[in-house]
Protein backbone atom coordinates (compact mmCIF):
# COMPACT_ATOMS: atom_id res chain seq x y z
CA UNK A 1 0.00 0.00 0.00
CA UNK A 2 2.61 2.07 1.49
CA UNK A 3 5.33 3.20 -1.18
CA UNK A 4 9.10 2.26 0.23
CA UNK A 5 11.75 3.34 -1.76
CA UNK A 6 15.35 4.52 -0.99
CA UNK A 7 14.66 8.73 -0.94
CA UNK A 8 12.54 7.70 2.53
CA UNK A 9 14.87 5.56 4.64
CA UNK A 10 16.82 8.04 5.52
CA UNK A 11 13.41 9.89 6.68
CA UNK A 12 12.66 7.12 8.40
CA UNK A 13 15.94 7.27 9.74
CA UNK A 14 15.90 10.48 11.38
CA UNK A 15 12.85 9.76 12.78
CA UNK A 16 13.90 7.08 14.77
CA UNK A 17 16.94 9.51 15.94
CA UNK A 18 14.69 12.26 16.44
CA UNK A 19 12.37 10.36 19.17
CA UNK A 20 15.44 8.92 20.50
CA UNK A 21 16.99 12.65 20.82
CA UNK A 22 13.39 13.76 22.20
CA UNK A 23 13.69 11.10 24.89
CA UNK A 24 17.59 11.09 25.55
CA UNK A 25 17.57 11.95 29.60
CA UNK A 26 20.42 14.63 29.28
CA UNK A 27 20.67 17.70 27.00
CA UNK A 28 18.24 21.08 26.66
CA UNK A 29 16.12 19.52 29.65
CA UNK A 30 18.32 20.38 32.42
CA UNK A 31 18.50 23.89 31.53
CA UNK A 32 15.22 24.69 29.60
CA UNK A 33 13.07 22.45 31.15
CA UNK A 34 12.17 20.61 27.59
CA UNK A 35 13.49 18.58 24.94
CA UNK A 36 14.28 18.93 21.53
CA UNK A 37 11.37 17.62 19.58
CA UNK A 38 12.53 16.99 16.05
CA UNK A 39 9.78 14.99 14.59
CA UNK A 40 8.02 18.73 13.77
CA UNK A 41 10.69 19.94 11.68
CA UNK A 42 10.69 16.37 9.93
CA UNK A 43 7.27 16.48 9.02
CA UNK A 44 7.64 20.00 7.72
CA UNK A 45 10.27 18.69 5.53
CA UNK A 46 8.05 15.68 4.19
CA UNK A 47 5.21 17.73 3.81
CA UNK A 48 7.09 20.43 1.13
CA UNK A 49 9.30 17.81 -0.73
CA UNK A 50 8.10 14.51 -0.35
CA UNK A 51 4.78 12.24 -1.30
CA UNK A 52 1.68 11.79 0.77
CA UNK A 53 2.48 8.42 1.46
CA UNK A 54 5.93 9.19 2.92
CA UNK A 55 4.10 11.95 5.11
CA UNK A 56 1.21 9.29 6.22
CA UNK A 57 4.65 6.95 6.82
CA UNK A 58 6.97 9.17 8.63
CA UNK A 59 4.09 10.37 10.86
CA UNK A 60 2.75 6.99 11.55
CA UNK A 61 6.38 5.57 12.37
CA UNK A 62 7.25 8.54 14.37
CA UNK A 63 4.39 9.35 16.11
CA UNK A 64 4.42 5.29 17.31
CA UNK A 65 7.62 5.55 18.32
CA UNK A 66 7.35 8.90 20.18
CA UNK A 67 4.33 7.45 22.19
CA UNK A 68 5.55 4.43 22.96
CA UNK A 69 8.36 5.92 25.23
CA UNK A 70 5.92 8.74 26.74
CA UNK A 71 2.42 8.08 28.67
CA UNK A 72 0.53 9.38 25.76
CA UNK A 73 -2.20 7.29 24.57
CA UNK A 74 -0.99 5.57 21.75
CA UNK A 75 -1.40 7.30 18.50
CA UNK A 76 -2.04 10.82 19.88
CA UNK A 77 1.42 11.75 18.28
CA UNK A 78 0.95 10.48 15.05
CA UNK A 79 -2.81 12.24 14.84
CA UNK A 80 -1.12 15.68 15.36
CA UNK A 81 1.50 15.36 13.24
CA UNK A 82 -0.48 14.55 10.70
CA UNK A 83 -2.62 17.54 11.37
CA UNK A 84 0.88 19.89 11.21
CA UNK A 85 1.83 17.77 7.93
CA UNK A 86 -1.87 18.06 5.73
CA UNK A 87 -2.06 21.88 6.26
CA UNK A 88 1.39 22.10 5.31
CA UNK A 89 0.98 19.69 2.50
CA UNK A 90 -1.98 21.31 1.58
CA UNK A 91 -0.47 24.47 0.96
CA UNK A 92 2.50 24.13 -0.22
CA UNK A 93 2.55 25.70 -3.99
CA UNK A 94 2.41 28.96 -1.94
CA UNK A 95 4.74 28.20 0.36
CA UNK A 96 8.79 29.38 -0.64
CA UNK A 97 10.20 26.47 0.29
CA UNK A 98 13.63 26.91 -0.85
CA UNK A 99 14.37 30.14 1.48
CA UNK A 100 15.70 29.58 5.11
CA UNK A 101 13.31 32.25 6.28
CA UNK A 102 10.22 30.29 5.52
CA UNK A 103 11.81 27.09 6.47
CA UNK A 104 11.96 28.55 10.26
CA UNK A 105 8.79 30.29 10.24
CA UNK A 106 6.85 26.91 9.14
CA UNK A 107 9.59 24.91 11.24
CA UNK A 108 8.44 27.77 14.42
CA UNK A 109 4.48 27.08 13.30
CA UNK A 110 4.67 23.55 13.04
CA UNK A 111 6.72 22.75 16.41
CA UNK A 112 4.40 25.08 18.40
CA UNK A 113 1.35 23.37 16.79
CA UNK A 114 1.75 19.32 17.09
CA UNK A 115 1.83 20.18 20.58
CA UNK A 116 -1.08 22.38 20.69
CA UNK A 117 -3.27 19.65 18.89
CA UNK A 118 -1.87 16.66 21.33
CA UNK A 119 -2.70 18.99 24.76
CA UNK A 120 -6.28 19.55 22.76
CA UNK A 121 -6.81 15.93 21.96
CA UNK A 122 -5.79 15.24 25.41
CA UNK A 123 -7.86 17.07 27.03
CA UNK A 124 -10.67 15.78 24.20
CA UNK A 125 -9.70 12.09 25.43
CA UNK A 126 -10.54 12.86 29.01
CA UNK A 127 -6.87 12.37 30.27
CA UNK A 128 -5.78 15.96 31.19
CA UNK A 129 -2.07 16.48 31.22
CA UNK A 130 -0.04 18.48 33.89
CA UNK A 131 -0.28 22.19 32.41
CA UNK A 132 0.11 25.66 33.49
CA UNK A 133 1.81 28.81 32.97
CA UNK A 134 5.25 27.58 32.88
CA UNK A 135 3.73 25.24 30.09
CA UNK A 136 4.02 28.46 27.52
CA UNK A 137 7.82 29.15 27.78
CA UNK A 138 8.13 24.62 27.11
CA UNK A 139 5.76 25.41 24.44
CA UNK A 140 7.87 28.02 22.77
CA UNK A 141 11.27 27.54 23.52
CA UNK A 142 10.63 23.92 21.78
CA UNK A 143 9.24 25.68 18.81
CA UNK A 144 12.42 27.63 18.52
CA UNK A 145 14.44 24.83 18.98
CA UNK A 146 12.59 23.47 16.28
CA UNK A 147 12.44 26.36 13.83
CA UNK A 148 16.05 26.56 14.16
CA UNK A 149 16.39 22.78 13.43
CA UNK A 150 14.53 23.23 10.64
CA UNK A 151 16.98 24.75 7.58
CA UNK A 152 19.64 22.25 9.08
CA UNK A 153 17.41 19.37 8.33
CA UNK A 154 16.67 20.68 4.58
CA UNK A 155 20.33 21.13 3.83
CA UNK A 156 20.88 17.69 5.39
CA UNK A 157 18.41 16.20 3.43
CA UNK A 158 18.90 17.85 0.46
CA UNK A 159 22.64 16.89 0.73
CA UNK A 160 21.27 13.35 1.09
CA UNK A 161 18.80 13.26 -1.78
CA UNK A 162 21.66 14.43 -4.26
CA UNK A 163 24.30 11.58 -3.06
CA UNK A 164 21.16 8.86 -3.25
CA UNK A 165 19.68 9.98 -6.41
CA UNK A 166 21.15 9.89 -10.25
CA UNK A 167 23.43 12.62 -11.10
CA UNK A 168 21.40 14.61 -13.74
CA UNK A 169 22.63 13.92 -17.18
CA UNK A 170 23.75 17.26 -18.40
CA UNK A 171 22.50 18.32 -20.98
CA UNK A 172 24.33 18.91 -24.75
CA UNK A 173 23.88 22.25 -26.39
CA UNK A 174 22.79 20.28 -29.88
CA UNK A 175 19.41 20.61 -31.22
CA UNK A 176 18.10 18.76 -34.33
CA UNK A 177 16.38 21.05 -35.52
CA UNK A 178 19.00 23.98 -35.86
CA UNK A 179 21.75 22.20 -37.44
CA UNK A 180 22.94 23.30 -40.37
CA UNK A 181 22.20 20.82 -43.04
CA UNK A 182 24.79 20.95 -45.54
CA UNK A 183 23.87 19.97 -48.89
CA UNK A 184 25.73 20.47 -52.28
CA UNK A 185 24.27 23.91 -54.57
CA UNK B 1 -9.46 6.01 -5.15
CA UNK B 2 -6.17 4.58 -5.29
CA UNK B 3 -4.75 7.45 -7.51
CA UNK B 4 -5.23 9.65 -5.06
CA UNK B 5 -2.85 9.58 -2.51
CA UNK B 6 -3.63 11.71 -0.08
CA UNK B 7 -6.79 9.81 0.06
CA UNK B 8 -3.99 6.66 1.20
CA UNK B 9 -2.20 8.23 2.72
CA UNK B 10 -5.37 10.26 5.43
CA UNK B 11 -6.87 6.44 5.38
CA UNK B 12 -3.94 5.01 6.95
CA UNK B 13 -3.44 7.44 9.33
CA UNK B 14 -7.34 7.42 10.24
CA UNK B 15 -6.85 3.96 11.17
CA UNK B 16 -3.49 4.12 12.51
CA UNK B 17 -5.06 6.71 15.31
CA UNK B 18 -8.37 5.16 15.89
CA UNK B 19 -6.84 2.14 16.47
CA UNK B 20 -4.44 3.17 18.93
CA UNK B 21 -7.15 4.93 20.54
CA UNK B 22 -9.80 2.44 20.87
CA UNK B 23 -7.95 -0.48 21.45
CA UNK B 24 -8.03 -1.98 25.33
CA UNK B 25 -5.49 -0.88 27.68
CA UNK B 26 -3.36 -3.88 28.03
CA UNK B 27 -3.34 -4.28 24.22
CA UNK B 28 -1.45 -0.69 23.65
CA UNK B 29 0.14 -1.20 26.63
CA UNK B 30 1.74 -4.78 24.60
CA UNK B 31 2.59 -2.98 21.07
CA UNK B 32 4.31 0.25 23.26
CA UNK B 33 6.68 -2.09 25.19
CA UNK B 34 7.69 -4.10 21.66
CA UNK B 35 8.01 -0.44 20.20
CA UNK B 36 10.23 0.25 22.90
CA UNK B 37 12.54 -2.48 22.31
CA UNK B 38 13.34 -0.57 18.99
CA UNK B 39 15.60 1.20 20.89
CA UNK B 40 17.77 -0.94 22.47
CA UNK B 41 20.44 -0.70 19.90
CA UNK B 42 20.66 2.92 19.94
CA UNK B 43 20.68 2.46 23.85
CA UNK B 44 23.69 0.00 23.65
CA UNK B 45 25.63 1.82 21.54
CA UNK B 46 24.94 5.24 23.74
CA UNK B 47 25.94 2.92 26.82
CA UNK B 48 29.31 1.75 25.47
CA UNK B 49 30.37 5.38 24.15
CA UNK B 50 29.42 6.84 27.42
CA UNK B 51 31.23 3.97 29.30
CA UNK B 52 34.57 4.14 26.84
CA UNK B 53 34.39 8.28 27.39
CA UNK B 54 34.28 7.65 31.17
CA UNK B 55 36.85 5.19 31.11
CA UNK B 56 38.88 8.04 29.20
CA UNK B 57 38.08 10.43 31.92
CA UNK B 58 38.78 8.73 34.67
CA UNK B 59 42.24 7.88 32.88
CA UNK B 60 43.62 11.11 33.31
CA UNK B 61 42.51 11.69 36.90
CA UNK B 62 45.52 12.77 38.73
CA UNK B 63 46.87 9.63 41.57
CA UNK B 64 46.51 12.45 44.33
CA UNK B 65 43.26 13.31 43.81
CA UNK B 66 41.95 9.30 43.45
CA UNK B 67 43.98 8.89 47.15
CA UNK B 68 42.63 11.76 48.92
CA UNK B 69 38.90 10.40 47.51
CA UNK B 70 39.56 7.10 48.67
CA UNK B 71 40.60 8.24 52.09
CA UNK B 72 37.25 10.13 52.26
CA UNK B 73 35.31 6.96 51.19
CA UNK B 74 36.97 5.03 53.48
CA UNK B 75 36.05 7.34 56.77
CA UNK B 76 32.88 7.59 55.13
CA UNK B 77 32.33 3.88 55.25
CA UNK B 78 33.42 3.42 58.90
CA UNK B 79 31.05 5.79 60.31
CA UNK B 80 28.40 3.86 57.83
CA UNK B 81 29.99 0.61 59.13
CA UNK B 82 29.13 2.19 63.18
CA UNK B 83 25.44 3.45 61.84
CA UNK B 84 24.84 -0.50 60.77
CA UNK B 85 26.10 -1.99 63.56
CA UNK B 86 23.77 0.78 65.81
CA UNK B 87 20.83 0.34 62.99
CA UNK B 88 21.16 -3.87 63.56
CA UNK B 89 20.97 -3.57 66.83
CA UNK B 90 17.70 -1.06 67.07
CA UNK B 91 16.18 -3.11 64.53
CA UNK B 92 16.35 -6.23 66.39
CA UNK B 93 14.85 -4.33 69.50
CA UNK B 94 12.48 -3.35 67.25
CA UNK B 95 11.47 -6.98 66.36
CA UNK B 96 11.63 -8.48 69.83
CA UNK B 97 8.97 -5.67 70.92
CA UNK B 98 6.56 -6.39 68.10
CA UNK B 99 6.84 -9.83 69.36
CA UNK B 100 6.37 -9.30 72.31
CA UNK B 101 3.67 -6.77 71.73
CA UNK B 102 2.14 -9.77 68.83
CA UNK B 103 2.38 -7.11 66.39
CA UNK B 104 2.66 -8.07 62.61
CA UNK B 105 6.92 -8.45 61.95
CA UNK B 106 8.08 -5.77 60.09
CA UNK B 107 10.39 -7.19 56.47
CA UNK B 108 13.42 -5.13 55.85
CA UNK B 109 12.95 -3.64 52.16
CA UNK B 110 14.60 -5.55 49.55
CA UNK B 111 16.13 -3.09 46.91
CA UNK B 112 17.01 -3.45 43.37
CA UNK B 113 19.93 -0.87 41.36
CA UNK B 114 18.27 0.28 38.39
CA UNK B 115 19.36 3.19 35.96
CA UNK B 116 17.57 5.77 33.99
CA UNK B 117 17.79 5.39 30.58
CA UNK B 118 15.19 7.49 28.84
CA UNK B 119 12.50 9.75 30.04
CA UNK B 120 9.49 11.21 28.76
CA UNK B 121 9.73 13.00 25.14
CA UNK B 122 6.38 15.11 25.88
CA UNK B 123 6.93 17.65 28.53
CA UNK B 124 3.20 17.44 29.92
CA UNK B 125 3.87 13.75 31.98
CA UNK B 126 6.46 12.96 34.20
CA UNK B 127 7.81 9.46 33.91
CA UNK B 128 11.03 7.66 33.43
CA UNK B 129 12.30 4.13 31.81
CA UNK B 130 14.70 2.49 33.44
CA UNK B 131 17.03 -0.94 32.83
CA UNK B 132 14.72 -3.39 35.05
CA UNK B 133 11.69 -5.54 33.77
CA UNK B 134 10.36 -8.70 34.02
CA UNK B 135 13.63 -10.66 33.40
CA UNK B 136 14.65 -9.31 36.91
CA UNK B 137 11.61 -9.69 38.94
CA UNK B 138 9.59 -6.37 38.08
CA UNK B 139 6.28 -6.18 38.73
CA UNK B 140 3.46 -2.94 38.16
CA UNK B 141 3.13 -1.06 41.24
CA UNK B 142 6.36 -1.42 43.00
CA UNK B 143 7.81 1.81 44.61
CA UNK B 144 10.97 3.56 42.48
CA UNK B 145 13.32 5.34 44.99
CA UNK B 146 16.01 7.10 45.49
CA UNK B 147 18.98 7.82 48.53
CA UNK B 148 16.79 10.57 49.19
CA UNK B 149 13.75 9.22 48.91
CA UNK B 150 10.56 8.12 46.99
CA UNK B 151 10.41 9.05 43.46
CA UNK B 152 7.46 6.87 41.86
CA UNK B 153 6.00 3.64 41.07
CA UNK B 154 6.03 1.28 38.27
CA UNK B 155 3.63 1.33 35.50
CA UNK B 156 4.39 -0.43 32.86
CA UNK B 157 6.92 -3.24 32.82
CA UNK B 158 8.68 -4.92 29.68
CA UNK B 159 11.20 -7.70 29.77
CA UNK B 160 14.10 -5.93 30.23
CA UNK B 161 12.59 -2.12 30.27
CA UNK B 162 9.78 -0.71 32.92
CA UNK B 163 8.12 2.60 32.65
CA UNK B 164 8.11 4.43 36.09
CA UNK B 165 5.39 7.34 36.86
CA UNK B 166 7.02 9.64 39.04
CA UNK B 167 5.53 11.64 41.65
CA UNK B 168 4.05 15.14 40.14
CA UNK B 169 2.24 13.03 37.61
CA UNK B 170 -1.28 13.17 36.75
CA UNK B 171 -1.58 9.39 37.14
CA UNK B 172 0.68 8.90 39.93
CA UNK B 173 -1.42 10.15 43.19
CA UNK B 174 0.47 8.86 46.33
CA UNK B 175 -1.34 9.16 50.10
CA UNK B 176 1.17 10.64 52.52
CA UNK B 177 1.11 11.55 56.02
CA UNK B 178 3.13 14.86 57.66
CA UNK B 179 4.77 14.15 60.61
CA UNK B 180 6.18 17.26 62.89
CA UNK B 181 9.47 18.22 62.18
CA UNK B 182 10.12 19.35 66.57
CA UNK B 183 8.03 16.21 67.90
CA UNK B 184 8.08 13.17 64.94
CA UNK B 185 4.37 13.41 65.84
CA UNK B 186 1.77 12.54 62.98
CA UNK B 187 0.46 15.66 61.89
CA UNK B 188 -2.12 15.16 59.30
CA UNK B 189 -2.61 12.95 56.09
CA UNK B 190 -3.01 13.58 52.14
CA UNK B 191 -2.86 13.05 48.36
CA UNK B 192 0.38 14.43 46.81
CA UNK B 193 -0.57 15.70 43.20
CA UNK B 194 1.70 17.28 40.77
CA UNK B 195 1.82 21.41 40.78
CA UNK B 196 0.58 22.97 37.70
CA UNK B 197 2.16 26.39 39.09
CA UNK B 198 5.42 24.83 38.81
CA UNK B 199 5.81 22.72 35.98
CA UNK B 200 9.49 23.61 35.39
CA UNK B 201 10.47 22.95 38.95
CA UNK B 202 9.35 18.76 39.28
CA UNK B 203 10.42 18.65 42.92
CA UNK B 204 7.56 21.32 43.79
CA UNK B 205 4.51 19.10 44.30
CA UNK B 206 1.00 19.42 46.34
CA UNK B 207 0.04 18.46 49.31
CA UNK B 208 -3.77 18.26 48.81
CA UNK B 209 -6.47 17.16 50.95
CA UNK B 210 -5.33 17.95 54.06
CA UNK B 211 -7.82 18.13 57.02
CA UNK B 212 -8.88 21.96 57.74
CA UNK B 213 -9.06 20.56 61.89
CA UNK B 214 -4.71 19.41 61.29
CA UNK B 215 -1.90 21.74 61.21
CA UNK B 216 0.97 21.56 59.39
CA UNK B 217 3.92 24.30 59.36
CA UNK B 218 6.71 24.50 57.05
CA UNK B 219 9.93 22.26 57.17
CA UNK B 220 7.63 19.47 58.39
CA UNK B 221 8.28 15.85 57.43
CA UNK B 222 6.12 14.05 54.66
CA UNK B 223 6.37 10.85 54.21
CA UNK B 224 4.04 7.44 52.82
CA UNK B 225 1.63 6.71 54.51
CA UNK B 226 0.97 3.15 53.92
CA UNK B 227 -2.75 3.90 53.48
CA UNK B 228 -2.79 2.70 50.07
CA UNK B 229 -1.87 -0.52 48.13
CA UNK B 230 0.91 0.78 46.59
CA UNK B 231 3.58 2.62 48.47
CA UNK B 232 4.49 0.99 52.33
CA UNK B 233 4.53 3.15 54.95
CA UNK B 234 7.33 5.28 56.42
CA UNK B 235 8.85 6.27 52.63
CA UNK B 236 10.11 10.05 53.16
CA UNK B 237 9.19 12.09 50.01
CA UNK B 238 9.79 15.33 51.12
CA UNK B 239 9.01 18.71 53.41
CA UNK B 240 6.29 21.13 53.56
CA UNK B 241 7.29 24.76 52.64
CA UNK B 242 4.25 26.17 52.50
CA UNK B 243 0.51 26.56 53.64
CA UNK B 244 -2.27 27.58 51.84
CA UNK B 245 -5.09 27.98 53.99
CA UNK B 246 -7.04 31.17 52.20
CA UNK B 247 -9.45 28.83 50.55
CA UNK B 248 -12.81 28.07 52.40
CA UNK B 249 -14.12 24.50 53.23
CA UNK B 250 -13.29 21.31 55.29
CA UNK B 251 -9.76 20.73 52.87
CA UNK B 252 -6.57 23.47 52.69
CA UNK B 253 -3.51 22.68 50.41
CA UNK B 254 0.53 22.44 51.19
CA UNK B 255 3.34 22.87 48.87
CA UNK B 256 5.99 20.42 49.31
CA UNK B 257 9.66 20.10 48.06
CA UNK B 258 10.58 16.55 47.21
CA UNK B 259 13.92 15.12 49.25
CA UNK B 260 15.06 13.56 45.98
CA UNK B 261 15.97 15.30 42.67
CA UNK B 262 13.93 14.88 39.80
CA UNK B 263 16.15 16.76 37.45
CA UNK B 264 19.15 14.64 37.71
CA UNK B 265 18.13 11.10 38.44
CA UNK B 266 20.92 8.60 37.01
CA UNK B 267 20.09 5.63 39.30
CA UNK B 268 17.56 4.99 41.32
CA UNK B 269 15.77 1.66 43.61
CA UNK B 270 13.56 -0.43 43.06
CA UNK B 271 11.23 -1.91 46.00
CA UNK B 272 10.45 -5.56 46.12
CA UNK B 273 7.45 -6.56 48.27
Amino acid sequence: MMRWNLNSMPLYAAAYLAVFVAAYPNGFRSTLGTQIDLLPPLVVYCALQSKWTTLAGITIFGGYLFDSLSANPLGLTTASLFVSGCVIRVNRETILRDQTFAQLVIGFMASLATPLVSLLLLWLLGRPPLTGFGSIWQLVSTALLGALATPVLFGTFERIKRKLNFRPVPESSFRADREIKRRRA
Amino acid sequence: MLKRPYLIAFTSVLLVVLSGFCLPRNTTSQIKLALRDFFLPILGLVHSTETVLSKGRDSIIPRSVLLSRMRELLAQNQELTLHMMQSTQLWQENQRLREALDWAPKSPWTLKPANVILRDPASWWRTIQIDLGTMDGVRTNMPVLTDAGLIGKIEQVGRRSSLVLLIGDPQCPVSASVKKNSTSELAAYGMIKGSSAHILDPSLVRLTMVDRQTRVEPGDAVETSGLGPVFPKGIPIGRIIDTNTANFGPLYEAQITLAANLRKLESVWVLFP
